[in-house]
């Protein structure tokens, strides 16, 4: 299964089946408990926002033209935390829902109002 | 017990034509002084510990320093803790000394981060702390991950930018007292809410600059001179490394580090008198001081106004105008607040010395908040 970071407009997660365990971080093991058998899920996009910024200085040339942009970190309602853009509008604990967006050479997850079009 | 029998500081800023090799061998040349003074030679410093240098990303960072600087140590090592470097490598020089391994250590950082490099070189090597696969793609840079805690810190205390604005206006103040600061001109709290943004709500004067320098300490097994410096207790915290794993943006590994370094045990938060707390940005000290029990939730920014924190104050802090002023070259950078602190305690620090600096509190983190390193440091007459 891919997601965004490998070109496919889903975010996904990992779950185990061992131990309960829900996490972001793609891996072959539960950082939880260790078992070997995590399950890769799509993720439903829903979500609340917990922290927000706007990058004014833009770490390179590239995205210093894409700059100024805003950066969250998501709680899922699957109970994980991700790091995605985020539309101008939104502040903390707003809920949100996932859409794909072009950025540079890539296609990123960024957060729009729950109901709102991305 | 270890004590810090010598230390060794540049200037910080722009030091044009400087190596990294040549700031740590000036700072350690400055550190290895003390030691010649206390009538001992050079090679009996027979442990050798640095941090690494990002414009010199070497594999033995340690022995090329070693050959540079003509040691030939017993022991000999290179730590990589991002910003919580300058203390951990304190602390392991500590450890080997009191274990009896080693007798004189010498702890040494130097990096010319400013002029060795370009900005954007700079602030992409620096953003690299982020996850490779889910994290840098998205463009952040090291000010948007502590601007996501600000964001949530300031959400939750219900304080303003205007208070964290404080602590840069307060480290300003102290740096213009130092010669080697990189930046002295005055500064009030209506310049750094009206300086460029960076990443909201942190703004450039919320930021530590880049800098070039040096910094250095020796750590003896045994005291030297008359007033000592004596290191009582060290502990870390590791709890995460990428922000978008930390278990919580509003409580870190602070007080854990703190704890185990014998901070409400060995010693109690009421004997500490000077403190030193890594200031990277503004809302990095305003969230160590307070969970270290220095400031209440939400109010370093309100004590620092009130001078709390001065050098006349109740509680003085980072009298030598910390990263945020003073300057930050990498691992350099924490090893310059304890270099303050070894000469507030022997009485040397000139026009910035405190009436008491008896018992001292130093606080580290590196990555994003999620390396922590406390050291007690004691004065003994
Ligand atoms: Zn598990």
């Amino acid at each position: 299964m891919t997601d965004w970071t490998a070109g496919t407009a889903a975010v996904a997660f990992q779950h185990c089946p061992a131990c309960d365990a829900v996490w972001y971080f793609a891996r072959g093991f539960c950082p939880h408990c260790g078992s070997a058998s995590p399950e890769t899920r799509v993720a439903s996009g829903r979500g609340r926002i917990y922290a927000v910024t706007t990058v004014t200085r833009a770490p390179s040339p590239e995205l210093r033209a894409l700059a100024p942009y805003r950066i969250a970190l998501v709680d899922m309602e699957e109970g994980f935390r991700a790091m995605m853009h985020a539309a101008p509008d939104l502040a903390i604990d707003d809920a949100v829902q996932v859409g794909f967006v072009r950025f540079g050479d890539l296609v990123i997850p960024r957060r729009h109002r729950l109901g709102d079009r991305a | 017990m270890s004590w810090i029998t010598g230390v060794g500081l540049t200037p910080f800023g722009r030091l044009d034509g400087r190596t990294t090799l040549d700031l740590m061998s000036d700072a350690a040349s400055a550190a290895s002084a003390a030691l010649a003074d206390a009538g001992l030679r050079r090679d009996e410093v027979d442990g050798l510990i640095t941090g690494y240098s990002t414009t010199l990303p070497h594999l033995m960072l340690s022995t090329v320093f070693a050959e540079h600087f003509g040691l030939v140590p017993c022991y000999a090592h290179a730590i990589q803790l991002g910003g919580a470097t300058g203390f951990a490598t304190v602390m392991l020089a500590h450890e080997l000394v009191a274990a009896g391994v080693l007798r004189h250590v010498l702890v040494v950082a130097g990096e010319n981060r400013l002029t060795g490099q370009s900005r954007d070189a700079a602030i992409q090597t620096l953003a690299q702390v982020g996850h490779p696969r889910y994290e840098v793609p998205l463009g952040p840079t090291i000010p948007a991950y502590y601007a996501l805690v600000a964001s949530r810190y300031l959400h939750e205390t219900g304080t303003a930018a205007a208070d964290l604005a404080e602590l840069a206006v307060l480290m300003r103040r102290h740096a213009a007292l130092h010669p080697g600061a990189q930046f002295c001109e005055a500064i009030g709290v209506a310049d750094v809410l009206a300086s460029k943004p960076i990443a909201a709500p942190l703004r450039i004067l919320d930021c530590c600059p880049v800098s070039d320098g040096g910094a250095a300490v020796v750590v003896s097994r045994d005291r030297t001179g008359g007033t000592g410096v004596r290191i009582i207790g060290c502990g870390q915290a590791h709890t995460h490394q990428h922000v978008s794993t930390a278990p919580s943006l509003t409580s870190f590994g602070t007080a854990a580090a703190a704890a185990r370094a014998g901070l409400g045990t060995r010693v109690a938060l009421a004997d500490i008198r000077y403190a030193v707390v890594y200031d990277s940005f503004t809302i990095t000290l305003a969230i160590l001081l307070e969970e270290l029990g220095l400031a209440p939730r939400g109010g370093a920014g309100a004590l620092a106004r009130e001078g709390h924190f001065s050098r006349e104050g109740a509680m003085p802090l980072n009298t030598h105008g910390g990263l945020l002023s003073y300057g930050h070259c990498g691992v350099g950078g924490a090893m310059a607040h304890l270099v303050e602190v070894q000469l507030q305690m022997t009485g040397r620090a000139g026009s910035r010395q405190v009436r008491d600096a008896s018992m001292a509190l130093l606080h580290g983190d590196g990555g994003v908040l999620s390396s922590h390193v406390t050291l007690l440091l004691e004065q003994a007459r």
